[in-house]
């Protein structure tokens, strides 16, 4: 399980993210929100041991995340950065293998798992391609399967954070990927992801975090952290909150 | 497809064009050898006492002059295209070539500074001349690499661009002293240290020949050790640290390879440019990007396209001798420019 206790970020001598205590709990998916600028990056960041704290600390079962062996720790927590500059002409299956490289499962299983990951993503169909001739958000779901075949099938004990995964998808893909974020959650692993669209991060996460400028505006259930008045004061949005009519959870429209 | 053709197939094709160029270029020169003396003088040198005709002068041209200088080439061209690997994933830029981190510009100081810093000093005993001259090359090399390593450094990493930068001015500086140098030297003296800076594989010899023979080995073993951790370096220093690779050690042993690589190959053969450039890209097109198999060959290919130049350099103006980095320059450069028009296009 990854923790973070009163976590603290300087850049230079401004603060850019204090008070931060949470816990990635397992087969959760916990939403960061916030404008941009507040510090959602920065909190993934600091989670994954990619930025130097200035206090607090991240562990992840229960040992300080920078005490973890590199190859032990991408075992159990693989990350999903929020753009790839990966520029070399490398087939979708061997991107999405490299997943595989901290493990030693062998080629015959690692060829399944690529195989499994690229479906849960929907990418099955581009297996064969150069990656460097898909289109934007066919690569993010490359990426995706990646992280996802990292930490494949996902159990306990095991952390994904993702880092806006939707936010170069179609409708359609926007929905489908965050099911199968949800579904590969269920099978155990926590996952946190950044969002920016209300209403996905409304129906898709157990947990909501809000940002605003760095400190924690509300953390809790989404019916508890989406409410008027919150996203007026950390958006200055005006919006209606009305429930799915179907499924129940809140539903955002802007005034 | 990613890449063109199969690897394994390729990686055999590639060793058997290497074999089939070395066999060229210890049967050509200024003295032709029929191919059948060539292959039997070949199998004496190697001890097996085979019947057969007088081959006395081939052993003799064989061993003491063209075995040496094929396996000094078969050393240059393959520690210089393992180094462009190292660089190109180093940098994660296809277009990267091995002297970026300076070793080549600190290589040609060091140079400069045995043959005109000799002659200033009323010249060295001809016993320990070329041995200094080498010395001094790869010493060069490696202070001036160490130098850019450590401007690269901030808060215990290694920032590439910072890195890239520093080679860019180490460089600059090196040339500088290099000028310096070529102002102060006399007419005889500067005609070495331009031949020098065109780079040659004449004059091959035994002592020469080891310390690059061991270095070069120590690297085409320990490179492919590093071949996943390469690959995973084209996701991202980021993406590869989350898979669980020490990034700062990678980049540490790839620097030390280049440094060591492209020193001991400058301090035994001067400048050859545009091998490291240009065989690890033409490689990715034949073989894609994957380390494991980009590695293989473009040693392989790196061996037989500096023995080819040689070659040229050898029978072109024969008996004269080209200097080979002339040759190199004039194969590499339209290459080059030739995939910067393809990659725009």
């Amino acid at each position: 399980m990854l923790r973070a206790n009163n976590l603290l970020v300087r850049r230079g001598n401004r603060t850019v993210l204090a008070n931060i205590d949470i816990e990635l709990r397992p087969g959760e998916v916990l939403g960061v929100l916030g404008p941009n600028g507040a510090g959602k990056s920065t909190l993934l960041g600091a989670l994954c041991g990619e930025l130097a704290t200035s206090e607090g600390r991240v562990s992840l079962d229960e040992r300080p995340l920078a005490d973890w062996p590199g190859q032990e720790r991408a075992k159990r927590l693989a990350v999903l950065p929020q753009s790839s500059s990966l520029n070399f002409a490398f087939s979708v299956n061997e991107v999405v293998g490299m997943g595989r490289l901290p493990h030693a499962s062998g080629r015959v299983r690692d060829t399944e798992i690529v195989a499994e990951a690229l479906k849960t993503a929907d990418a099955l169909h581009l297996a064969g391609r150069s990656y460097l001739a898909l289109s934007g958000g066919e690569r993010q779901r490359v990426h995706l399967a990646r992280v996802l075949a990292q930490l494949w099938p996902g159990a306990e004990g095991q952390t994904l954070l993702l880092d806006e995964p939707t936010s170069m998808l179609d409708p359609l893909h926007q929905h489908t990927i965050l099911q199968a974020v949800r579904d590969f959650a269920e099978r155990g692993a926590a996952v946190l992801v950044i969002l920016h669209d209300l209403n996905l991060a409304a129906r898709y996460c157990d947990q909501l975090l809000l940002l605003q400028q760095g400190l924690p505006h509300a953390y809790g259930p989404p019916a508890e952290v989406l409410t008027t008045e919150a996203l007026a004061a950390v958006y200055g949005l005006e919006v209606l909150i009305q429930q799915h009519p179907e499924r129940g959870h809140p539903l955002i429209i802007a005034r | 497809m990613t890449a063109i053709f199969r690897p394994r197939p390729t990686l055999i094709f590639l060793l058997l064009l290497l074999v089939l160029v070395f066999w060229l270029s210890l049967a050509l020169g200024p003295v032709s050898l029929p191919p059948g003396d060539t292959l039997l003088a070949g199998m004496r040198l190697l001890g097996l006492p085979l019947e057969g005709g007088d081959t006395q002068q081939a052993e003799l041209i064989l061993g003491q002059i063209r075995l040496p200088r094929s396996l000094l080439g078969i050393a240059v061209g393959s520690v210089l295209a393992l180094s462009g690997v190292a660089m190109q994933g180093l940098f994660r830029n296809p277009l990267a070539d091995p002297g970026l981190v300076g070793v080549s510009g600190g290589a040609a100081l060091g140079a400069a500074i045995a043959i005109v810093g000799g002659s200033l000093l009323g010249g060295l005993p001809p016993a320990i001349e070329p041995y200094l001259l080498s010395v001094s090359a790869f010493a060069g090399g490696l202070i001036v690499t160490a130098l850019v390593y450590r401007f690269g450094r901030r808060n215990g990493q290694t920032d590439v661009a910072t890195l890239l930068l520093a080679g860019v001015a180490m460089t600059a500086m090196a040339g500088a002293g290099v000028g310096l140098f070529t102002y102060l030297a006399d007419d005889a003296t500067l005609r070495t240290l331009t031949f020098w800076n065109l780079g040659s594989l004449n004059g091959a010899s035994y002592p020469r020949l080891w310390p690059l023979l061991i270095v070069t080995v120590g690297v085409a073993l320990w490179l492919p050790r590093r071949a996943a951790a390469l690959n995973a370096m084209l996701l991202g220093e980021s993406e590869a640290r989350h898979l669980g690779f020490d990034i700062e050690r990678i980049k540490l042993e790839l620097v030390l390879c280049t440094a060591l690589g492209v020193g001991a190959a400058v301090a035994a053969a001067g400048l050859i440019g545009f091998i490291g450039l240009v065989v690890p890209h033409l490689m990715r097109l034949l073989v894609g990007p994957d380390h494991r198999v980009l590695l293989p060959a473009s040693l392989l290919a790196g061996a037989s396209l500096l023995l080819l130049a040689d070659l040229a350099a050898r029978l072109l103006l024969a008996p004269a001798e080209l200097p080979i980095g002339i040759v190199t320059a004039l194969i590499g450069a339209p290459f080059f420019l030739y995939l910067l028009v393809r990659g725009r296009s």
